[in-house]
């Protein structure tokens, strides 16, 4: 139970995670953002209205899953770093992953880093296909993983690194 | 003696915002802070700030503070007296002020409104051997990390999953220190749960209804020993664990720093939702004296994004009283009002507005 643990269960997320059908047509956002508390960058960085306006600041963010592109500039607006982008339509076999990341030093790209899940347990290596280096120092990720773990691969660790 | 309008005590995110916004229509501000910089515990603040928009949220506290010093040096009339400590507060409404390393420059100052934005101190937690070197409260790891880049430790054991532990932690890690658990007595994690999640994913266990028993250690930390606890707050035996730390960090909550209110003679409560002592106070944030207002976690324990909203309208209102204008006053008042309102409008914050309305000096009865 994610009170007890902070680790949300299959249930919390799936009510966050969009359906297999717009999950197949490429990048979509996810807001792993399960609690009621006074935060509203998300919705205000969406310039495609896709995360809804709020009505009151400790609303969960509402999504539009059709109007969302997967632009990513919600990711870094979050200070919660609840924000990831998913593109199940990346490659046969791979997904393609767009998470925050504020740790030091930065992986380089294409270097092979160990993928962690929600509970930080290395899942396997993979990919770094970009990394972007955002102004407000919360960099965005983008990871290349197997299709099987893009809804399980949450945070990376960067090898030889004291994490 | 020196004479001024308004004296803040405290330049945090309270202080500071107070200052900015009494000196915005013209009040003569004399701003009293013990740090060596202004920005209180703002500038220890690494990570992103929640609230809204308009309340520099996304932003990140370390910013906030910077904002707000070079807003603070816009106006000429706000005086700073740093490195200092209000150390009483008399009858005559003149305020003694200590002020150097060694606190031997004394300095009297009159005041027609006083702002007390002084903040709140760390609770301390009983456990055997709590007095080894490296024990710390989270304030001092976070002034040794993010102030002077000293690393407090190696390996840290963080008490408390509130929003302090959770974002220490976070930090810690970012400094590549080794964050073995974080053990929390209530059954429910207490911080954002975006935060614990965050942590959790970088492989930090996070285990509630757990507590520090002991702590082991010839010279210093060595072990600590940690333990679940039933609904009784009572240790279970058999139910021990061992952690190799050499570092303790206490976020186990904070009380409201509230002695110059008690000294000056406030009405004050016991009000436990509010984490202690707090001046009975208006919603103007004005307590039981006329000339004292108060503001920041010295009003109750909460966010910096509260604590910004206190201190805009306790200097609002401590500036017009003196009769200063502001041309919108009424409308500008409530809507601060409203907007502190609408931070607390979600369930994490139940227990605050418990509080408060056991606080608040309600119309007529002034």
């Amino acid at each position: 139970m994610l009170e007890k643990t902070g680790i949300p269960t299959d249930d919390d997320l799936e009510k966050v995670i969009p359906d297999k059908e717009r999950l197949a047509k490429g990048p979509v956002v996810i807001i792993e953002c399960f609690q009621k508390i006074p935060c509203d960058p998300c919705a205000i960085y969406c310039k495609l209205g896709a995360i809804k306006p709020f009505k009151d600041i400790n609303d969960l963010p509402q999504i539009d899953f059709d109007k969302c592109t997967g632009c990513g500039i919600c990711i870094s607006s979050c200070p919660g770093l609840a924000i990831f982008v998913i593109d199940e339509n990346y490659s046969d076999e791979k997904s393609l992953i767009q998470l925050p990341h504020e740790m030091l030093p930065l992986p380089q790209k294409g270097e092979d880093v160990y993928a962690l899940d929600r509970d930080g347990s290395i899942i396997g290596k993979a990919k770094v296909v970009k990394v972007l280096k955002v102004k407000d120092k919360t960099n965005i990720i983008s990871l290349e993983v197997p299709k099987s773990t893009a809804m399980k691969v949450r945070s990376i660790k960067v090898e030889g690194r004291n994490q | 003696m020196k004479k001024t309008d308004i004296a803040i005590i405290g330049g945090g995110p309270a202080g500071l915002s107070a200052a900015i916004y009494a000196a915005s229509l013209g009040a003569k501000i004399t701003l009293i802070d013990d740090g060596l910089e202004l920005g209180g515990q703002l500038i220890k603040q690494t990570h992103k700030f929640f609230g809204s928009e308009k309340q520099f949220a996304g932003i990140r506290g370390i910013d906030i503070a910077k904002k707000m010093i070079q807003d603070i040096k816009k106006y000429d009339n706000i005086e700073v007296i740093a490195n200092a400590t209000a150390t009483g507060y008399y009858e005559d409404e003149v305020i003694t002020i200590v002020q150097g390393v060694n606190g031997d420059i004394l300095k009297k100052l009159k005041a027609d409104r006083i702002i007390v934005a002084t903040g709140a101190t760390e609770n301390m937690l009983p456990f055997i051997n709590n007095d080894l070197p490296g024990v710390y409260g989270a304030g001092a790891v976070q002034t040794l990390m993010n102030l002077y880049g000293v690393v407090p430790g190696n390996n840290i054991l963080m008490v408390g999953a509130g929003n302090i532990g959770l974002i220490v932690s976070y930090q810690l890690l970012q400094a590549g220190i080794q964050v073995a658990a974080i053990v929390e007595a209530l059954p429910k994690i207490g911080g954002y749960l975006v935060h614990a999640s965050k942590i959790r994913r970088l492989g930090v266990p996070i285990y509630t209804s757990h507590s520090l028993k002991e702590v082991y250690g010839t010279d210093c930390v060595e072990k600590a020993v940690i333990s679940e606890i039933n609904n009784n707050f009572e240790f279970i035996p058999g139910t021990e664990k061992e952690l190799q730390v050499d570092t303790i960090c206490l976020a186990i909550g904070l009380s409201p720093f509230s002695d110059l209110l008690w000294q000056a003679g406030c009405q004050m409560k016991y009000i436990p939702e509010l984490g202690g002592y707090v001046a009975l106070r208006d919603d103007n944030m004005k307590s039981s004296l006329k000339n004292i207002y108060i503001a920041g976690d010295v009003a109750g324990i909460e966010e910096a994004s509260s604590a910004m909203l206190e201190g805009q309208i306790a200097g609002l209102n401590a500036a017009t009283s003196l009769g200063y204008k502001c041309d919108n006053f009424i409308k500008l008042n409530k809507s601060l009002k409203a907007e502190l309102k609408e931070l607390r409008a979600n369930p994490l914050s139940e227990k605050v507005k418990i509080g408060i309305e056991k606080a608040l000096i309600k119309e007529g009865r002034d």
